[in-house]
């Protein structure tokens, strides 16, 4: 009986197909949660890292990992592992995410904030900079609330996760 | 041997300190839900409290990996005498129930929050260091969500107390009186106080308690306030398990419902 190898570019195609459980036009790869796939003959593991310590998603994405891979004859195992280091970024976040959320009608987050901490994103609709924030802390516990003076539309954004001294 | 043993009790101790003060004080955060002064400010402070209940949660997770049970039992199956957080956090908001007549006192909400997330950031700090590595990593993801905390807490104090406007000011500055005096009760370690700080977990209550003054020094000149901060323990030490009844009656409704079934899985 011959067996079926596993690659981990195949682990990683299906991962791709994993979204954000309420932002479906972002995969967990590209919001940069992936941290390492490894696969051991039938066995697959995935090391990931929460966005927020406290975020509910986290086994719903768990959950949807485990689903995914397991749609492969070969696999037979998934084990899915939230990291305590290294810390998630915002910054992990891949260009094709950022096209992702603004699909979405969610601003990527900014590479950085000024020195005071503050920041700017520009609306993800009319890409006007005449914006003003509403709330730093939004519906989930990674977005915060904006509104665009130019077509105003309120909108969200990605709040900006930055490892500080 | 003896002195590995120490250690390990030392670590647990410290864990169940972070893990108990943030836990009750998420849930005290919790209960403003609808309660919050204006429905951004509750969208604000209830995904604070989320924040803090992954903490929380992380804290608790990491005694787990210890043998020390259960993280949901951690949070939800020990009596007010066995839990560590200082007594200033486990205070109810106001007089009144969530559910009925909540007379709840926003000024002693931002006061508490504010002086809490303050120290904590001071905390989470030194443990950046923490000699042991698993806290260490912890830290340094704490620390980012905690950024937004700090401000936000930081903006309500100083709009509030520099508002000018009267009532605004005096009942922040009752509400500061009523906090000072068991203040000191989040920067207690506890009996392994000492272990802690020898063994390179933390660093000494005299120096978190140093550095939360003099980052709050500023803040307090910047309204006109008196700087000449005391804090103490008038309550007690809520590291030896000494509490008041108000967090009695937090853990019966906060378990409610995990008592109603201690087997089932959510």
């Amino acid at each position: 009986m011959s067996t079926v190898q596993l690659n981990t570019e195949e682990i990683y195609k299906l991962l791709e197909d994993v979204k954000d459980p309420e932002i479906d036009t972002v995969s967990i790869l590209d919001l940069g949660m992936v941290q390492d796939v490894t696969v051991s003959g039938q066995d697959v593991s995935v090391k990931m890292l929460p966005t927020f310590l406290g975020c509910p998603a986290l086994s719903i994405i768990q959950k949807n990992v485990e689903t995914a891979l397991k749609q492969l004859p070969a696999v037979k195992n998934v084990s899915v592992e939230f990291l305590r280091s290294p810390s998630w970024t915002s910054d992990r976040i891949t260009e094709k995410g950022k096209a992702g959320l603004k699909v979405f009608g969610i601003s990527p987050p900014p590479r950085q904030m000024k020195s005071d901490g503050s920041w700017h994103v520009d609306c993800p609709y009319c890409e006007s900079t005449y914006v003003t924030m509403e709330n730093i802390f939004g519906p989930t516990a990674c977005r915060s609330i904006l509104y665009c003076r130019a077509c105003k539309n309120p909108f969200e954004a990605m709040k900006p996760m930055i490892k500080l001294i | 041997m003896r002195n590995e043993s120490l250690k390990d009790i030392a670590i647990k101790e410290l864990l169940l300190q972070l893990a108990d003060d943030d836990f009750i004080h998420s849930y005290r955060g919790a209960e403003w839900l609808g309660l919050a002064p204006h429905i951004e400010e509750d969208v604000a402070s209830a995904s604070i409290s989320q924040d803090t209940m992954g903490h929380a949660a992380i804290y608790y997770k990491l005694l787990d990996e210890l043998g020390e049970g259960d993280a949901d039992k951690l949070a939800h199956d020990r009596p007010a005498k066995e839990r560590r957080n200082a007594i200033i956090l486990e205070l109810v908001n106001g007089p009144g129930h969530y559910m009925k007549d909540p007379d709840y006192d926003w000024a002693f909400a931002v006061v508490r929050n504010y002086f809490y997330t303050q120290a904590k950031a001071i905390k989470v700090q030194s443990l950046h260091s923490c000699s042991y590595e698993p806290l260490a990593e912890v830290a340094q993801k704490v620390q980012m969500e905690l950024y937004y905390h700090l401000m936000h807490w930081k903006t309500w104090f100083v709009q509030l107390l520099g508002s000018g406007h009267l009532e605004a000011v005096s009942r922040m500055k009752a509400a500061i009186g009523k906090t000072m005096p068991d203040f000191a009760g989040v920067f207690s370690l506890g009996q392994y106080g000492e272990e802690m700080v020898e063994l390179g977990l933390i660093e000494g209550e005299a120096d978190l308690q140093k550095k939360w003054i003099e980052a709050i020094t500023p803040i307090f000149e910047s309204v006109g306030l008196a700087t000449t901060i005391e804090i103490g323990m008038a309550r007690g030490d809520g590291r030896n398990g000494q509490h008041t009844e108000d967090l009695e009656k937090a853990l019966k409704t906060l378990s409610e419902v995990y008592a109603t079934d201690k087997a089932a899985s959510w």
